[in-house]
């Protein structure tokens, strides 16, 4: 039989493959080779077989059929065997499979091993993939090695223990012990993986938390030296000297100073002496600025080390490196809250980051700039967001126009009005997130905004035509469809404009649609009966609302039997229409769980106003939005002033007498011009 | 936004952790896969799938750090090969990028200016070194002499032709 093939020779060969194919014959070939090889027993060349099986198990062929060979080679004496044995076993024998426990008996004979090699394979393998089991048999064997000398060997062990007590935390406590004087090392792998223990303890166990705040001085003096000392060629990165050693113990730091004054004084001098002379030309420089300011942050330290700390991620910010001012604004985001004043002096960078290429930098960039909106920047703010929400990917548009609906509802102000239609347009229209409850705050906000008008019907009448699927936005839609139709279809509108009977159709068919709600039919009705003062095609208009007189939706009913009357009562009104006249139906609902009994309502106008209040359909409204109660009011206003109106609301509620008062000012120009 | 995914609770159970290491080549072949965590090979060819396209789609203005699932991303791209790991919420990004660099030098300084071949006819010494270099995703050793050391002394231990005795 030939020797099997070396493995260089069969990487070569298999990247001749022109195909996918004829590559999978290869492998066939040779795992078919291999196979009867192990079926052999082969002890000279198993080494050099499961190497091969597992380059193929990386081009993603399957080789499990390899892994009891692993626990052979483990089982060897060769070191060769051994090296490659613990490789497979870590590649192929995670602790799903079966056979996995049974490489504890080999790894606690190699943890006893006279060569130091053997011992860190074995310690190597126990800390990457050992399960829960294999970790609580041998944590013994650990805790002995955490106790040697052997620098090698107590490096690994600290690891090793790490994985333990993430396997099994109950046996945090015993490795406690071992723990007692591995600061006091030179060796800094030692030092390092010392500092990870210790800080997986303290991380899962408050008890440990407290014994180790003792170590706080020894900490800051290791961290001192650290930087104190000249240049040290075996540990130096850009002239730092172990960064990754001053990361960890920076990161200790911070859980130990935690809510704990005494610890965070204790820290205080040294984080602001890093803070200050840390070198940031390179990313190894930033990376220990970065984790510096993730401590200060995160303990009590005094307020001119916090600011501090973020006047640093204000520098990071004009970084010219992306990652760092990724990082920055990752932090930034992290202390916002706690140190809102501190972050808004560097509002204008993070805004401009709003334009960077990266998506990820974009993100953060949004999610801090809505962070940031007060009252005081909100117009301002509000432009760069729209800009952005208009101009961003898809995956943003949601999350943007949420927010910025939020920032406009919050810190709105009259003054600010054009500004937020445009604003809740854009969102309404993003198709994104917009609770029902504010769909009149939506329609109060439009109807403020006067020079809006047009372009809002168009705009809303356009986003219908794609889809009628969002009941917020049909609902708004419809509404200023119906008050501003005359607008839509005047040719107001810079784009080709929709003729009438386009816009019954679309309204028609939100009627008759099993998308829209019964709340938005409510809303297509009324608009449509609206367009009967605004379009031509009245006919059209009475067939639909005579229809829907007899709907099964009462609340429908009801609208469509009102609006009837109004076709047949006054018919004569909208043939000469008084100008002088206003006809205005209240709506009046009842969201609460009980209902509203002898429900009656009062207005009082100017006295350059006449009013008649016409019978209202009922003196009961129904709880929970079941039903409303309409009534005409019809005002007379010879002098087109401003109409406003005094209105008294009186109705019995769960047995007790209730009255509610209002004026009402923002009636529609059209009402009374 | 990111896809809501069902990931076994090992993922769940501490906060500095690096969770798996992947090098792969410009055309998406993995050269190196190191997982730190258990997970079923179906499960990791999945991972590795998605991931590896979703590094390649990625410009090369673009920072090297992305949102992925639970985990963060940090990547660096050396001549043909991407270096790609998977760290958790609470890590420092910019140390990672510095322990990829560290492996890299590692590799460079053993097999004197490596490149991608050197990875693929070697593959089993650049996992050598990086298991004198990380243990459980965390660095064992921070000096660069004592890794190479340790690894040269090993593989001294490979050319010794008679069988070793355990104690």
């Amino acid at each position: 039989m030939p020797a099997p093939i070396r493995l260089r020779e069969l990487i070569r060969t298999i990247r001749t493959a022109r195909t996918q194919a004829e590559e999978r014959e290869m492998i066939q070939k040779e795992c078919a080779a291999i196979r009867s090889s192990f079926r052999e027993e082969d002890n000279t060349y198993r080494c050099r077989n499961v190497a091969k099986l597992l380059y193929m198990h990386m081009l993603g062929y399957p080789a499990h059929f390899g892994q009891l060979e692993c626990l052979k080679l483990i089982a060897s004496q060769k070191f060769t065997d051994k090296r490659i044995g613990y490789l497979g076993a870590m590649l192929l024998l995670d602790e799903r499979q079966d056979v996995h426990l049974l490489m504890t008996n080999c790894i606690k004979n190699d943890l006893n091993h006279s060569t130091q090699y053997v011992q860190g394979l074995a310690l190597c393998t126990l800390g990457c993939m050992g399960s829960s089991e294999m970790c609580r048999d041998l944590a013994g064997e650990v805790e002995k090695l955490l106790k040697t000398s052997n620098s090698y060997l107590r490096k690994k062990a600290a690891l090793c223990a790490v994985h333990v007590i993430r396997k099994v935390p109950e046996l945090m406590e015993m490795f406690l012990p071992a723990t007692k004087n591995l600061l006091s090392e030179k060796n800094h792998g030692v030092l390092h993986t010392s500092v990870v223990l210790l800080t997986e303890m303290c991380e899962r166990s408050p008890d440990m938390l407290a014994h180790f705040r003792k170590l706080v001085p020894q900490l800051v003096r290791i961290l001192k030296n650290l930087i104190m000392s000249g240049y040290s060629p075996e540990h130096d990165v850009s002239g730092i000297s172990d960064p990754f050693l001053q990361v960890r113990i920076l990161r200790l730091l911070r859980i130990l100073g935690k809510s704990d004054d005494d610890s965070s004084e204790a820290m205080n001098d040294i984080l602001a002496q890093v803070a200050t002379n840390t070198e940031t030309s390179k990313n190894v420089g930033n990376a220990i600025l970065y984790e510096t300011v993730l401590t200060i942050m995160d303990i009590k330290s005094e307020s001119g080390l916090r600011v501090l700390a973020i006047n640093i991620l204000g520098r990071f910010l004009l970084n010219n490196d992306k990652n760092i001012r990724y990082v920055a604004l990752t932090s930034l985001l992290k202390t916002v809250q706690t140190d809102h004043n501190a972050v808004q002096r560097h509002r204008s960078t993070i805004v401009d980051c709003l334009k960077d290429l990266d998506v990820s930098i974009k993100r953060r960039a949004m999610e801090l700039s809505f962070a940031l909106v007060n009252g005081n920047n909100i117009r301002g703010m509000m432009k760069e967001l729209l800009y952005f929400l208009d101009s961003c990917d898809p995956e943003f548009k949601a999350d943007c126009a949420s927010g910025v609906f939020l920032a406009a509802e919050k810190y709105g102000t009259d003054s600010l009005t054009s500004l937020h239609v445009t604003a809740v347009l854009s969102c309404v229209l993003a198709g994104s997130y917009v609770r029902d409850d504010s769909v009149p705050n939506l329609i109060q906000l439009i109807t403020n905004s006067v020079e809006m008008h047009a372009y809002t019907v168009q705009r809303l009448y356009k986003a219908l035509l794609d889809d009628i699927s969002q009941q917020p936005l049909v609902q708004v839609a419809s509404w200023c469809i119906g008050e501003y139709g005359d607008l839509l279809v005047s040719g107001q509108c810079e784009e080709e404009e929709p003729i009438q009977d386009e816009v019954l159709d679309v309204l028609e068919g939100l009627l008759v649609s099993n998308l829209s709600t019964p709340v938005t039919r409510g809303y297509a009705l009324t608009a449509i009966m609206k367009l009967s003062t605004r379009f031509s095609s009245v006919n059209r208009i009475k067939k639909v609302v005579s229809i829907y007189g007899s709907s099964i939706d009462v609340e429908l009913q009801q609208r469509a039997v009102e609006y009837n009357a109004l076709f047949k009562k006054y018919d004569h009104m909208r043939a000469n229409p008084n100008p002088n006249i206003a006809v205005i139906t209240i709506h009046a609902s009842n969201s609460t769980e009980a209902e509203m009994t002898d429900f009656v309502f009062q207005a009082a106008v100017p006295k350059t106003f006449q009013l008649q209040l016409l019978s209202p359909s009922s003196n009961v409204v129904p709880a929970l939005n079941q039903g409303t109660v309409t009534q005409v009011i019809r005002v007379l206003n010879p002098q087109k002033q401003q109409l406003r109106m005094r209105i008294k609301l009186t109705y019995t509620h769960k047995g007790s007498p209730v009255q509610d008062l209002a004026e009402v000012n923002n009636f529609p120009p059209q009402s009374w011009q | 936004m990111s896809l809501t995914t069902h990931f076994p609770l090992c993922f769940l159970f501490s906060l500095f952790q690096m969770q798996f290491m992947l090098l792969f080549s410009r055309q998406g072949k993995l050269r190196l896969q190191k997982w730190y965590v258990p997970l079923s090979d179906k499960e990791k060819k999945k991972i590795t799938r998605e991931l590896v396209q979703t590094v390649l789609a990625r410009k090369p203005k673009m920072c090297s750090f992305l949102e992925w699932r639970d985990l963060k991303i940090v990547y660096k791209r050396y001549a043909s090969l991407y270096f790609c790991c998977a760290i958790e919420d609470q890590d420092n990004e910019l140390i990672t990028l510095e322990i990829i660099h560290r492996y890299v030098e590692l590799l460079d300084k053993y097999f004197g200016s490596v490149c991608e071949l050197d990875i693929i006819f070697n593959f089993e010494k650049a996992y050598f070194i990086l298991d004198e270099f990380l243990l459980g995703g965390e660095a064992q050793e921070t000096s660069k002499k004592n890794v190479l050391k340790a690894i040269e002394q090993a593989d001294l231990l490979q050319e010794v032709r008679h069988r070793m005795k355990s104690k």
